[in-house]
């Protein structure tokens, strides 16, 4: 048992780092190594969602490393392995990613993740959610070539990495206040104040993870990536991290009255916001971004209003269906050259595989019935009407706009237009076989996990994940938000190309998406920039001048000594030795015998003694200094012998 | 056996400078790798008999200068194995990286073997006689590394400029010492003696200038703000391989002074002014952050992030000296995450350095913005720099969120304020590494004109290649599986923890 909990982590992440680190040796055969891996992991995923295996380690003082595959988690490996199995699959037809890097990175982002959603403790939590952070630097910088795409990787990287720090201070917290152990179950144990700032720094890691607002524009950015990497990250890794993670913590929620609702209204507010945000792209990875963050909202909001099953629905099946939409957006990319929606126009008429399994993810993103997200978000609007009424009013309004936002790219991609032509033009290269196996499992997992919205099956996720209690939604809920989705999908097809009467000023601003970048820079990048520039001038100049300044100070007391030596002390040998040879010559006048020698060798000896005094004050630095030493050696074992 | 360890390369040493002036460089650096080989498989040895649990092993005292209380005592324990460990690790890692050396190599072999004497042997001494000696004699060897072989006239000024700087810390902290060894009754000097004795406990005045003068000294040498504007030119001045022991091994004798003689000897003092080490901790981190931040000079990034990634120790070192509100867990995990950082950084940085020495062999110069898009032209390289440089910005799975980890979590229980300003100085390294990763490896290619004929730029060669990986594949094992080096640092910093508490 134990040994296939760390097998489950250990097969990704060794292949991973294996394919890594041979480079463009391991090229050739990196994607049948990579989907092998894979499919293993797949594989143990699925053993382990059966077996439920744990296994622990010791990490530091009286804190273990310890994973384990729990109901929640079973949920969780289980998606993320598919998903990124099926991803991989999709990559090996992409002549531009079939390289060992690619795959490698790939392994390494979903075996982050597998250590994330089965860790039992804190610090191997945290682990894995850094180490995700760091590979989704190097996968959305992977055409690192050009300058953009390494700056959007920074930015998602510091973003997200600006947030992880909330996982320290809750570690920190935790300790602090009595959770020892720094496992997860006993987090909401805390003792306050500590309880506090754990919960704060929980959040935030969280809502950062998973672009929640004020955060979302990193993920904006993270579109430079290439497709496949945009589909796992979007669909099963990162942003569904920090959603699972709030899913994970829900007692700790529970234990302080603020966190929840806080949660409950962070995710609300950015389904709504971002939904807008999504109607105004024009590009389609940019709306199926926004919708992303809008769609983990709903993730979050469950978590926040204590749905668990909910949340989880939500997650499952938003992850199958963005993993496809996002799969479909890059076989155009690659086809067309664009993903401008403009462009785009009947694209899906053209290549009949990625247009049907297209048409249905961006059905299901629209909340239409019965599929599956439509499922899971009533159940998370479920939960939220459970907890506060007006926050479901909020999440129907952003379901509602889902279903805009969906219409919206429906509509370009299915009416036949340019992309058709261009599509024609270029349509001798048709998918490949791996590429439509990967769309079709997807298209097909996005359609059948509607059935969680049955009953039977409903309560069988809720036993699974040990939270029978949990409202479920009521019959005129899923009433009323199948029959507003086919309305809403019916306008939003009628509207779409219409002019809006928004003032441009607005859609400028949803386009750019809220311009919560441009605040990042002048608020928080700026400002720091300037400070280093400015510590660091002042480390220069001041502080450093101030050493040299000293130093300076020393070398000129040292030449005035020296001068004074040489005037002073000297001087006085000098007229001593002077003295001595007057007295040598008056003595040899006086005595103008034997004597005679004797005094010039005295005399002759004074002016050597003179010579060897002026020795020292060479006015050279070190030299004083070595005097320095000696002296202070000596005076040491005066006050060595004497004390 | 200690004493062995210690010597051997002081006795390969002279032998060196025995051999003929003409034999082949090659040969002298290879009669270093063989020395470097030796000690590092008896620091092996020593590790692998080491009872962790037991105290300090492999003790030798000697009589030396008995009625001053001197003596040759050497010892190790969980604290000081784990230096010796990673400095023989240096010196072999930055031996086989100076195959390459071509400028007076039998000089340089002989001053580095003499430098790796003095080196372990203040990670061994047990007394602060002996300490001072090795500390101070390894002030001088890196002085003659500096202005003997590093980039230009500059690198003399530098030269002066560290032994002037450091030499006065060390003088501060003579005079500290002294001042411990009037106190004892009788006078010693001998470490274990004087910590058991707590000599100055009660003499509250005394005990303040004491401390004061051996934390000047140690801090100069740490470096930490605002003492430490000798580190920048040393290291952009110095060669690779000194840059790496200067960084790796010198600059762990201040932090190590603090948990070898500041903590357990002066516990009073210790924790009555635990908060100006703290403030100093947590200034470092930002402050060195910052610096490191704006700078366009690779290496001397690298050398402002030691400031910040040594301000963590400080930090970690002052806040298990706080005793109000912490249970010993949170004190302990600070110690063991302040000794695993030690460890940690002389890898990382050590092998960042060698890195940085990469750059200069081929174009004679460090600034950032004459290079782009390396990776194209040396994939290697820029794999390898990636890897030191997210490992030295504390991503999980290197040594160095191990270290960081343990340091901030055991840190805030005690100093709340200060540690919630010290985790950003994780987000400042972030962004500085990841940036300078971009200006120079990646984008479009751009390499400057060479100044000799050789217009190549290879990749790294199989010396560069192996001294560096070997530095990051220890920083791996201690990333992934660290209960090696924690099983042993652990109840050092236990003991530690209970001597700073009495």
């Amino acid at each position: 048992m134990t040994v296939l909990a760390w097998l489950l982590v250990v097969v990704p992440l060794a292949a991973g780092g294996a394919l890594v680190a041979a480079g463009r040796r391991a090229d050739r055969a990196a994607p049948a190594v990579g989907v092998a891996a894979g499919m293993v992991t797949l594989a143990l995923a699925g053993v382990s969602a059966v077996s439920r295996p744990a296994a622990s380690a010791p990490l530091f003082t009286g804190i273990h490393a310890g994973l384990r595959v729990d109901g929640l988690s079973a949920v969780m490996v289980v998606t993320v392995a598919a998903v990124t199995t099926a991803v991989l699959v999709f990559s090996v037809g992409d002549s531009a990613l079939v390289s060992a890097r690619f795959f490698g990175l790939m392994l390494l982002f979903a075996a982050a993740m597998l250590i994330t959603v089965t860790a039992t403790t804190l610090p191997l939590l945290l682990m894995g959610w850094e180490v995700m952070s760091a590979t989704s630097w190097a996968l959305i910088g992977f055409w690192w070539r050009q300058p953009r795409r390494v700056r959007a990787a920074n930015t998602a990287f510091l973003s997200t990495r600006s947030a992880d720090l909330g996982l320290y201070l809750a570690a920190g917290a935790a300790l602090a206040g009595g959770a020892a152990s720094l496992r997860l179950d006993v987090l909401p144990h805390t003792a306050e104040p500590w309880l506090t700032v754990l919960t704060a720094g929980i959040v935030v890691a969280a809502l950062g993870k998973s672009a929640q607002l004020p955060l979302s524009f990193w993920l904006s950015r993270a579109m430079e990536g290439p497709s496949p990497v945009s589909a796992l990250l979007h669909a099963a890794t990162m942003v569904a991290a920090g959603a699972y993670l709030l899913l994970r913590l829900h007692p700790l929620l529970a234990a302080t009255g603020w966190a929840g609702p806080a949660v409950a209204w962070a995710g609300a507010t950015t389904a709504l916001l971002l939904g807008l945000v999504a109607i105004a792209q024009t590009d389609l990875k940019q709306l199926l971004a926004a919708s992303t963050c809008a769609q983990v909202g709903f993730v979050v909001l469950a978590a926040g209003a204590g749905g668990v099953a909910g949340g989880v629905t939500q997650l499952v099946a938003h992850a199958a269906t963005k993993a496809l939409l996002f799969l479909a957006a890059g076989v155009w990319l690659t086809v067309l050259g664009s993903s401008v929606l403009a462009d785009l126009r009947g694209a899906a008429r053209v290549h009949r595989l990625v247009g049907v399994t297209f048409t249905v993810g961006i059905a299901t993103l629209a909340g239409l019935p019965p599929l599956s997200l439509w499922a899971g978000k009533d159940e998370v609007l479920a939960a939220a009407f459970a907890r506060q009424p007006v926050l479901y009013v909020v999440g129907f309004a952003a379901a509602v706009l889902a279903t805009v936002y969906s219409g919206k790219a429906a509509w370009y991609l299915l009416r036949s237009g340019v992309g058709a032509e261009a599509g024609r033009r270029v349509g001798s290269r048709d998918v490949s076989v791996t590429t439509g196996v990967a769309l079709v499992v997807l298209a097909a997992a996005a359609v059948v996990l509607g059935v969680l919205a049955l009953p039977g099956p409903a309560r069988m996720l809720r036993q699974t994940l040990g939270v029978l209690g949990e409202p479920a939604p009521r019959g005129w809920q899923l009433a009323a938000s199948a029959a507003v989705a086919i309305v809403a999908a019916v306008l939003a097809w009628r509207w779409t190309g219409t002019r809006v009467p928004v003032p441009s000023v607005v859609t400028g601003w949803l386009t750019r998406w809220l311009d919560l970048e441009r605040a990042a820079h002048l608020l928080v990048v700026r400002p720091t920039l300037a400070l280093a520039r400015a510590l660091a001038a002042f480390d220069d100049r001041i502080i450093d001048n101030t050493v040299r300044q000293a130093t300076r100070a020393a070398v000129r007391l040292a030449r005035a000594a020296a001068r004074v030596d040489d005037r002073l002390v000297d001087g006085a040998v000098r007229q001593a030795t002077r003295g001595g040879l007057r007295l040598a010559r008056t003595a040899a006048r006086v005595d103008d015998g034997g004597v005679d020698g004797v005094v010039t060798a005295v005399a002759a000896q004074a002016r050597r003694l003179g010579r060897a005094a002026r020795r020292p004050q060479t006015g050279v630095l070190h030299q004083y200094y070595t005097q320095l030493v000696v002296a202070l050696a000596a005076l040491a074992l005066l006050l060595l012998l004497t004390g | 056996m200690l004493t062995a360890i210690t010597f051997l390369p002081l006795a390969v040493a002279a032998a060196v400078l025995l051999l003929s002036r003409s034999a082949a460089d090659r040969l002298f650096v290879w009669i270093w790798i063989v020395t470097a080989t030796v000690d590092l498989a008896l620091v092996v040895v020593v590790w692998t008999v080491f009872d962790p649990g037991g105290g300090v092993a492999f003790e030798q005292a000697v009589a030396w200068i008995p009625q001053a209380g001197v003596g040759y005592h050497v010892g190790v324990d969980g604290l000081s194995l784990p230096l010796v460990a990673v400095t023989c690790v240096l010196f072999l890692a930055v031996a086989v990286y100076s195959l390459r050396e071509t400028r007076r190599v039998r000089s340089y072999v002989a001053v580095f073997l003499f430098l790796q004497t003095v080196c372990i042997g203040v990670f061994v001494a047990l007394d602060l006689i002996l300490f001072f000696l090795f500390f101070d004699l390894a002030i001088v060897a890196m002085f003659f590394v500096i202005a003997g072989w590093g980039h230009g006239r500059r690198a003399r000024a530098a030269a002066l400029k560290f032994f002037l700087y450091t030499f006065t810390g060390s003088l501060a902290l003579l005079l500290g010492f002294i001042g411990l060894a009037l106190a004892a009754q009788p006078h010693t000097f001998d470490i274990v003696a004087l910590t058991d004795a707590n000599p100055v406990a009660g003499r509250d005045g005394y005990a303040a200038l004491v401390l004061l003068a051996i934390g000047v000294g140690l801090a100069i040498k740490t470096p930490t703000v605002p003492v430490h504007t000798w580190l920048p030119p040393a290291h952009t001045d110095a060669p690779a391989a000194g840059s790496a022991i200067l960084a790796g091994v010198l600059l762990k004798m201040g932090t190590y002074g603090f948990v070898r003689i500041a903590m357990p000897i002066l516990p009073g003092a210790w924790r009555r002014y635990a908060i100006v080490l703290v403030v100093v901790g947590v200034i470092s981190v930002i402050y060195g952050g910052l610096v490191a931040l704006a700078q366009t000079d690779f290496k001397r990034m690298i050398a402002y992030t030691s400031v910040n990634h040594l301000g963590y120790v400080v930090l970690a070192v002052g806040a298990a000296g706080t005793l109000a509100g912490s249970d010993g867990q949170a004190r302990q995990l600070a110690v063991t995450g302040a000794v695993t950082q030690m460890v940690s950084h002389g890898l990382l940085t050590g092998a960042l350095f060698l890195l940085a020495g990469v750059l200069y062999a081929r174009r004679r110069r460090y600034d950032m913005s004459a290079f782009s898009g390396l990776a194209a032209k040396t994939p290697l390289f820029a794999g390898v720099t990636a890897v030191a440089a997210f490992g030295s910005l504390g991503i999980p799975g290197l040594s160095g969120f191990i270290a960081e980890f343990q340091i901030l979590t055991g840190s805030l229980a005690t100093q709340p304020v200060a540690t919630g300003i010290a985790l950003l100085g994780i987000l400042i390294t972030a962004a500085l590494l990841v940036w300078a990763l971009q200006r120079v490896f990646l984008g479009p290619l751009r390499i400057p004109d060479a100044p000799g004929a050789a217009a190549a730029f290879p990749d790294l060669h199989p010396s560069e290649l192996v001294a560096i990986v070997a530095l990051l594949a220890l920083a791996l094992a201690i990333g992934v599986a660290p209960r090696f080096l924690l099983d042993v640092i652990e109840p050092a910093s236990r003991t530690l923890v209970d001597l700073v508490a009495r």
